[in-house]
């Protein structure tokens, strides 16, 4: 790590100033992945501002429309252990479970899970090209080992995921983000806060410098009859997805009302097709009408060399995921198949 | 390779107490010490190890309030007002942890470098009481690392712990 000062920020106008002013002031809630990003000089510190003092943004509480707020600083683990989510939002709270480990999960927090950093290895290696951390400087992954990367979402200068397990099933659950910063506080709907890479990568979401996520909004509709999270990966627990599926059925007459899925793993952001969603509607919920809205999901998708194989898989993930969501009580620890 | 740096503040060093197995230590520690180092380097209690540094492998895990942490990923400045318990501090006076006796009475460990934190995380584990099946209680270690492949005793020491708890 450089050598950086450290500061305590007690309240949210201070920590917005502190970052507003110099964009290497760096905040620091859970630290999981900032403290990993400073070993490895990926990152580095002017001043590390910690935020773990801020009042009002370490609870889950019932929002005014009927939904739930959670606090950007709760943790991962206190969120999908939450009664409320557990019982009315059951997909997050798989989707968090799926991710990282039980340690990790106890220091990381809403808001920083958001913010996470791609695990691309070359981003990692400081040693290699990488358009995210050093842009101009090329892509390693394009011509490399890409088992890891995108086949949707990607652009000529970068081709990273976004990791998050978390993030995939609040994209399903259209969640809202809150965001408090030098200007006026912002709402932003949750598909548009991370965004794809084009020919800047380095940004991986639309935050301003100075600005800070103080809580995520879930809308009152939880899909706690219909869900599944599904995460195919190398190992059986703690590893990155290399596809994961979400998906919120909603049934009325044995007939699909509405059907909502995201992909994770396979793009910069977690990735949804409106119109493969909406075919759903009014059909049958079954194999073959989600084999074709697979195919519309996956529709312009690009693989590379070594993650080709992610196509064929995330249809066949999407299609058993979609499956399991009829019957969400056979779900499995780590989010593995259980059809 | 080390980069240049943007950035070397001249960093002053923070005076600051940790509470650690029940005593209080009064440390003057620079911004980026990892609670890790801090515990071993500073107040030598090495029996909290590090193995990869990077959050993969779980040997640095202690409990911080009763939850298991990592101690590589946060820093010692950030851990002031909080009970920090490590490896040393599990067992009363005189008596092993019934952990530890699980792990010797179930062949639970071989070199032992990631005993330290197996035993922290299981009784973090214990502590939060959401694993049910044996599943559910490896799903829930896998953030502990065992490269000598003593990871079936390790699970079988949780449960054979876990199921006297259940029939107390």
């Amino acid at each position: 790590m450089n050598n950086f000062s450290f500061t305590k920020a007690l309240d949210m106008d201070t920590a917005i100033s502190l970052t507003s002013g110099n964009d290497h002031n760096k905040l620091i809630a859970g630290g999981t992945n900032i403290i990993d990003l400073l070993k490895y000089f990926i990152t580095e510190a002017d001043t590390l501002v910690d935020i773990n003092s801020i009042p009002g943004i370490s609870k889950i509480a019932e929002n005014e429309t009927g939904g739930i707020r959670i606090g950007a600083l709760v943790t991962n683990a206190d969120t999908a252990y939450h009664a409320i989510i557990e019982e009315k939002y059951p997909l997050l709270s798989k989707a968090i479970l799926a991710g990282a480990s039980a340690q990790i999960r106890n220091m990381a927090t809403n808001g920083g899970n958001l913010l996470q950093r791609t695990r691309c290895y070359y981003f990692y290696d400081i040693h290699t090209p990488c358009n995210k951390r050093e842009p101009g400087s090329g892509c390693s992954a394009i011509q490399g080992y890409n088992r890891i990367h995108a086949i949707l979402g990607h652009s000529e200068s970068c081709i990273a995921v976004f990791p998050s397990d978390m993030c995939v099933a609040l994209s399903v659950l259209d969640a809202v983000v809150h965001i408090s910063g030098p200007e006026e506080e912002r709402n932003v709907a949750f598909s548009d806060f991370h965004r794809l890479p084009g020919d800047t990568p380095e940004s991986d979401n639309n935050l301003k410098r100075g600005e800070l996520i103080t809580a995520i909004d879930l809308p009152e509709k939880g899909f706690s009859k219909y869900y599944s999270y599904l995460k195919l990966r190398d190992r059986a627990s703690y590893s990155f997805a290399l596809v994961s599926v979400a998906t919120g059925l909603d049934l009325e007459n044995g007939l699909i009302k509405e059907a909502r899925i995201a992909l994770g793993g396979v793009s910069p952001k977690p990735w949804r097709v409106k119109e493969a969603e909406d075919f759903l509607k009014g059909k049958e919920p079954k194999i073959a009408n989600f084999e074709a809205t697979a195919q519309m999901i996956l529709k312009g998708a690009k693989g590379f060399e070594h993650n080709r194989f992610k196509i064929e898989l995330a249809k066949k993930a999407i299609v058993r995921n979609c499956m399991m969501a009829l019957d969400p009580t056979s779900q499995r620890a780590g989010a593995k198949p259980s059809l | 390779m080390i980069p240049n740096f943007r950035f070397m503040a001249n960093s002053e060093k923070h005076s600051i107490t940790l509470q650690v197995n029940g005593h209080p230590y009064q440390l003057e520690l620079l911004p980026w010490v990892s609670l890790l180092d801090a515990l071993r380097e500073n107040i030598s209690l090495t029996g909290t190890k590090k193995g990869c540094d990077h959050g993969q492998c779980g040997a640095c895990t202690v409990l911080i309030d009763g939850k298991r942490k990592l101690s590589c990923l946060t820093l010692a400045v950030m851990q002031e007002d909080v009970a920090i318990t490590t490896i040393e501090g599990i067992a009363a006076e005189g008596n092993l942890h019934p952990l530890q006796q699980a792990f010797i009475d179930k062949d639970a460990f071989q070199c032992g470098y990631c005993t330290p934190g197996q035993i922290c995380s299981a009784i973090g584990l214990l502590n939060e009481n959401k694993a049910n099946t044996r599943e559910e209680v490896q799903d829930l270690m896998s953030g502990n690392l065992c490269r000598c492949g003593a990871n079936k005793g390790i699970i079988n020491a949780v449960m054979a712990v876990k199921q006297s708890i259940s029939h107390e």
